[in-house]
């Protein structure tokens, strides 16, 4: 057991960090208050290489491991859980299942822009009527000769307005269940893709969600993810790393939460003295930060195993599961904390429970990973 | 970051885990039941070096560092918790005289510790000092040659068959409180011991009161400096707190694979119970809040190895994992059912030992105030 980060670990962090605070942090309310996506950002951070962390740099990547990808994700959510978002997705959703996944000439191809940061990612599993129930696809996809002809609409996808590429969940054969799901890299400018419009969001609102509607899609062969039929283990996989990045994004908001409480209840006096020095305000404090610590370390931990090609799904549902569960309550605490100025938006405490609620039910809902967990247990 | 255990500690693990599942996992229902000392398995620790898993081998100790000793205390408690309990007091007793202690009173006890033919006892706790523990007061005034304590400890765990016990007592009062630490052995003139406590759990660890009454301590016995007793106390507790986390997370594991196993034969409704969601949810949430526990516990016990500060990450753990552990016993008796409260499955012994150790050794509320002062920059680091 070695509980010190990499000298490499250390340096992503420095500097996510410096970034995170400098850049993105001093434009989080106002992102929030607009639901500007954050364009500029996500430049910034295509050019600090964070499009693609864990993307061999033969990929146009960073070419680092899946804790410095955690590490990232943390520091920028700490500072705004909406451009992180933007981030995971074109890390987890886009980058990895074409690492994964992808042919030579696919990696060349569609890679290199995702992981450089040219391009932005999305993933196109959830349908209108397939939530947690990701199997039963209705989008369908029928082989025409050299290519696929692609029917159905999409729902819920971060990153779709501005997204070049996305990773597309197809039914290619009914009859065989999820075991008839079919993969593809789709360019989001092929003729009959349509991209509806922004959600309104409780939070995360900078980060843009919106359904794809797909009408006779033409989609070449060599655009296939995959295999047909193989389209189910491909989204379980990647969802198994994105929910390393959602874990991370939780325990940033959880940090955004316990510091921002922190300084508040230094500075906040009442009955002569901070409040701070209360016993009840200690209580949440040291709740929040011991939490944290905890889905930092299952965060990690699952980071680690993905990095070594071992199974990791148990442990990207504990650390997802656990780690947003922790965040929602210290989000609550740090509202609690601030008494009536948390529920004011001149102070960021209610932002972030807002932002914390999402990791609860995205990349598979709270529900959904007791259950992946659980039959992790009963197969042992 | 490596989530693996080394080969040593790997090794530790198996070894433990078989002995733990072996010998002391079918005899701890009725360690249980009689309030029985589990001498013979005290005696198989020793044998295998785990005494002295924090003292070095020179004197006597395996030195397996603090990582090897955590794990192969949570299987101890996956088989037996009073044989898990004595284990840890021995062990801390063994570091704290090793790291405060002189030469002449390493080579007089650590080898005795070590090898098991001495026992271990920490009297901190008083009738009226339990969390403000610097409010203790039993006193120890110099006498020449000797220091003479007057006062009682209660709650003393290994208390009645100690060989040597750490003892705090008030060396100073004014104008500054100051507390100091004593070795003080069995037969010394004016030192007794009270009968049993009667416990919810955790019944086979002996659990005593001591009296000292004009009690004469030879002034060789004093341990570090007089005057700083206290912070001997509270760097001992934070070793402590680390045995106390990984003995949760091995009662709590052993809840919940019986609950597991139980899920998959018991069956309602014409299926296993195993299949419905709400026993599903129940055991996930188990696991994850065990892996937790774990980490934080592992976490801790390498940074005391690596020299670094942990008196946070050992409160962290402390009061997660024992928390974590009590919600996971409790599930597990809920997931027996009626049966869950029956003496023939192991669950409710389970629940009544876990809920000690969200008390002892700091209790939950202290261990959140040492996590505070530490975030707020008040604590000790």
């Amino acid at each position: 057991m070695v509980f010190d980060l990499t000298e490499e670990q250390r340096m992503i962090q420095e500097m996510t960090r410096n970034f995170a605070q400098k850049e993105v942090l001093p434009k989080a309310a106002e992102l929030d208050e607009t639901g500007r996506f954050p364009e500029e950002l996500v430049r910034q951070m295509a050019e600090l290489g964070l499009m693609g962390v864990a993307v061999p740099e033969g990929y146009g990547g960073a070419g680092m491991d899946n804790i410095c990808y955690a590490i990232a994700m943390e520091e920028i959510s700490r500072a705004c859980a909406s451009t992180a978002v933007i981030l995971s997705v074109n890390n987890s959703l886009a980058c990895d299942p074409i690492l994964k996944f992808g042919s030579e000439e696919q990696k060349k191809k569609v890679l290199v822009p995702l992981a450089s940061g040219r391009h932005l990612g999305c993933f196109g599993l959830t349908e209108p009527g397939a939530g947690s129930d990701a199997g039963s696809q209705k989008t369908t996809a029928v082989r025409n000769g050299d290519h696929y002809v692609v029917n159905g609409t999409k729902n819920f996808i971060t990153n779709a307005p501005q997204a070049d590429t996305c990773i597309l969940f197809t039914m290619t054969d009914k009859e065989k269940k999820h075991k008839g799901i079919t993969s593809f890299i789709l360019d989001m400018k092929t003729d009959g893709v349509t991209v509806g419009k922004n959600e309104k969001k409780m939070g995360i609102t900078a980060s843009a969600t919106a359904s794809i509607i797909l009408e006779d899609v033409r989609i070449p062969v060599e655009n296939r993810l995959a295999n047909e039929g193989d389209g189910f283990k491909v989204a379980m996989h990647t969802l198994d790393g994105g929910r390393i990045g959602i874990a991370s994004q939780a325990i940033g908001i959880a940090r955004a939460s316990l510091e921002d409480a922190l300084a508040y209840a230094k500075e906040r006096k009442q009955f002569g003295q901070p409040i701070a020095n209360f016993q009840a305000i200690q209580w949440m404090l040291a709740d929040m930060a011991t939490e944290i610590d905890a889905a930092r370390l299952l965060t990690y931990r699952a980071a680690w195993l993905k990095d070594r090609n071992a199974r990791h799904s148990k442990e990207s549902s504990m650390a997802k599961l656990y780690a947003s569960e922790a965040a929602m309550r210290a989000s609550v605490k740090g509202i609690q904390i601030h008494g009536g100025y948390g529920y004011i938006k001149e102070y960021p405490a209610e932002r972030h429970f807002r932002d914390a609620k999402i990791t609860e039910i995205y990349e598979g809902t709270s529900e959904i990973q007791r259950l992946v967990i659980a039959s992790a247990l009963l197969k042992d | 970051m490596r989530f693996e255990a080394s080969e040593e500690q790997a090794q530790i693990r198996d070894m433990v885990r078989s002995l733990a599942r072996k010998e002391f996992a079918p005899k701890a229902a009725q360690i249980d039941e009689e309030g029985r000392y589990p001498e013979e398995n005290l005696k198989r620790l020793a044998e295998l070096g785990l005494l002295g898993m924090l003292v070095p081998a020179s004197h006597g100790g395996s030195e397996t560092g603090t990582v090897a000793y955590a794990i192969a205390l949570a299987e101890v408690a996956g088989g037996c918790a009073s044989t898990a309990v004595g284990m840890a007091v021995t062990n801390m007793v063994g570091e704290g005289i090793h790291r405060f202690g002189s030469e002449e009173q390493r080579s007089r006890f650590l080898p005795a510790l070590a090898s098991g033919t001495v026992t271990g006892a920490f009297a901190l706790t008083e009738p009226s000092a339990g969390s403000d523990a610097f409010g203790i007061s039993t006193v120890a005034l110099r006498d020449g040659d000797a220091y003479v304590l007057n006062g009682s400890k209660v709650f003393i765990t290994n208390g009645s068959r100690a060989g040597v016990t750490i003892v705090m007592a008030v060396t100073e009062k004014e104008p500054k409180k100051r507390i100091s630490a004593f070795l003080v052995l069995p037969g010394m003139p004016g030192f007794s011991v009270g009968k049993p406590e009667h416990k919810m759990g955790l019944k086979g660890s002996d659990t005593v009161s001591l009296s000292f009454g004009d009690c004469r301590v030879p002034k060789r016995n004093l341990l570090g400096a007089e005057g700083e007793g206290f912070p001997i106390a509270m760097t001992i507790l934070d070793g402590g707190r680390i045995g106390i986390a990984s003995q949760s997370v091995g009662i709590a594991r052993a809840a919940l694979d019986a609950a597991t196993s139980y899920a998959r034969e018991r069956r309602q409704f014409g299926e296993p119970i195993a299949s419905f969601q709400a026993i599903q949810g129940m055991l996930a949430d188990s696991a994850t809040e065990l892996d937790a526990a774990e980490l934080l516990a592992l976490r801790a016990a390498y940074r005391k190895d690596a020299g670094a500060p942990f008196t946070r990450e050992a409160s962290v753990a402390k009061v997660f994992a024992s928390e974590a552990a009590y919600r996971a016993c409790h599930r597990s008796v809920q997931i027996f059912g009626g049966y869950g409260y029956i003496r023939e499955y192991p669950v409710e012994r389970h629940l009544r030992d876990i809920k000690v150790t969200s008390i002892y050794e700091g209790t939950s509320e202290i261990q959140r105030i040492i996590i505070a002062r530490n975030l707020l920059g008040q604590g000790r680091r």
